[in-house]
């Protein structure tokens, strides 16, 4: 057998891989719009925390913040519990990997989709509210597409961060590829310490596929929004 | 709380002369890393926008491989991939190289993010202007001149705001450094956590030193960009 009977364990990390990255991605994004539009409100109540939010999270490791929000919650949380008398709750790792990497990213989101938004002409979003169009439908048909033509190659970036970045939830025990990986290592060192180098390669080919894979549809993605714009022909 | 930073403080910053800790490592770490990376990433960024196909597909793959694995893989894959091979233990200097928690990391680290500052630095000199490289070759210049009197100052430049938050992505890697043993900020700040069961305040001491790191380095690019782009203002 190739993997030595832990094909499975690696086909399992994988897809958890991909499930934690493709929610944290929607978390993010969703925290992103929310973020772009707080931080470019007039409001400075809005605006501020938004910034600080931003500037925060930007600033300090991911690694870091995952630790320090994943132990803190469940710290916060068994201190709630026993000054309560209750039994002791335990956070789901996966929850907590998907809230920790969306609200982690969100911060990133939001400084692409602030670009995005500010890239749009101030002219066209004018012309909507002339034409009658309520708030909801101005953002769905006019800012909404336009801004995403610009905001893509960011969100393409962040997208690879992210499935980059959920290689590290493994260190708050979560059962995804690198995991697996190290766990077949454990199981095969019997039979020959190579297979460390192995599975760690086997490890890294799967991100090069999952990121290549991706790649391919921000491309496809990125034709479908710039319909409409002519390329300079050189 | 208090007794945590008094057992602790030390070791977030320094820790002692013949054990350094925390911050200086986290330091020592990126300079080292950026340093070699940077040397590394030049040379490669000249192959990748040459016309030799030789030297550009080889090292297209290399930044596409890397750029396309995570960096804890990466490193995973140094520390321990590397040292379970047999010919790497048989062979006196590469054991004793790779043995070492310290080289894997920076040897990990330097791979990574000459690749990211490959691309960077190959993007900036592909958008050099058409002009700039006419005109040198008018004086009579060519191949290494042309590089280096007028291709590089003016691409590098230019490069600098990319760079600077490559910086930046590299500081917040070399938190890594703690899971391969390296006694870097995080790797105390783990310490301190599980010693006084007190995570919030242990990896929020960290979590502020590197902000205000983070803080220093944009002002130093900020200062960096008024003094070399000062031309494109």
């Amino acid at each position: 057998m190739l993997f030595e009977g832990y094909g499975r364990l690696l086909w399992n990390g994988t897809l958890e891989t991909i499930q934690l990255s493709l929610l944290s991605l929607v978390l993010a994004f969703v925290l992103g719009l929310l973020g772009a539009a707080a931080k470019l409100s007039r409001n400075q109540w809005i605006s501020f925390p938004a910034t600080i939010y931003t500037t925060l999270i930007r600033g300090v490791p991911d690694l870091v913040l995952m630790l320090l929000l994943y132990y803190s919650f469940q710290d916060a949380l068994n201190r709630f519990t026993d000054a309560l008398n209750l039994q002791q709750i335990d956070i789901d790792p996966f929850f907590a990997g998907i809230c920790v990497l969306g609200f982690i990213y969100g911060a990133y989101f939001t400084e692409t989709f602030r670009g995005g938004v500010l890239a749009v002409p101030k002219g066209q979003l004018e012309a909507g509210a002339a034409y009658g169009l309520s708030r909801w439908q101005i953002f769905r048909r006019i800012l909404f597409p336009q801004m995403m033509r610009f905001a893509l190659p960011g969100i393409s970036n962040n997208w690879q961060v992210i499935l980059k970045a959920t290689a590290l939830v493994s260190i708050i025990g979560l059962h995804e590829v690198v995991r697996a990986a190290q766990d077949a290592i454990t199981g095969t060192s019997s039979k020959g310490a190579y297979h460390a180098f192995f599975f760690l390669s086997v490890a890294g080919l799967i991100y090069l596929l999952l990121t290549s894979v991706s790649h391919i549809v921000f491309m496809a993605l990125e034709q479908r929004y710039s319909i409409g714009i002519r390329k300079p022909e050189l | 709380m208090i007794e945590l930073i008094q057992q602790y403080w030390q070791q977030y910053l320094c820790g002692t002369p013949a054990h350094p800790t925390g911050l200086v490592i986290t330091l020592w770490l990126l300079i080292a890393s950026l340093g070699l990376g940077f040397l590394l990433a030049v040379p490669l960024a000249v192959a990748k926008v040459s016309t030799h196909r030789w030297l550009a597909i080889p090292v297209a793959i290399y930044t596409y491989i890397v750029r396309g694995t995570p960096l804890y893989v990466q490193l995973l894959l140094v520390y321990s991939g590397v040292y379970s091979l047999d010919a790497v233990r048989s062979t006196a200097f590469l054991n004793s190289f790779f043995r070492d928690a310290f080289n894997c990391t920076i040897l990990a680290f330097t791979l990574n993010t000459a690749a990211y500052a490959t691309e960077i630095f190959a993007g900036a000199i592909k958008a050099t202007p058409r002009g700039e490289i006419e005109a040198a070759r008018a004086c009579g210049m060519s191949g290494l001149t042309l590089y280096r009197c007028i291709i590089l100052p003016s691409a590098l430049r230019r490069a600098l705001p990319a760079y600077s938050n490559e910086v930046i992505l590299m500081l917040h890697a070399t938190t890594l450094a703690a899971t391969a043993t390296v006694p870097d900020l995080l790797k105390v700040a783990r310490n301190a956590a599980s010693d006084y069961y007190l995570p919030f305040v242990a990896y929020g001491i960290a979590a502020a030193l590197y902000l205000c790191i983070s803080f220093v380095l944009i002002w130093l690019f900020r200062l960096a960009e008024r003094r070399w782009l000062a031309y494109l203002r």
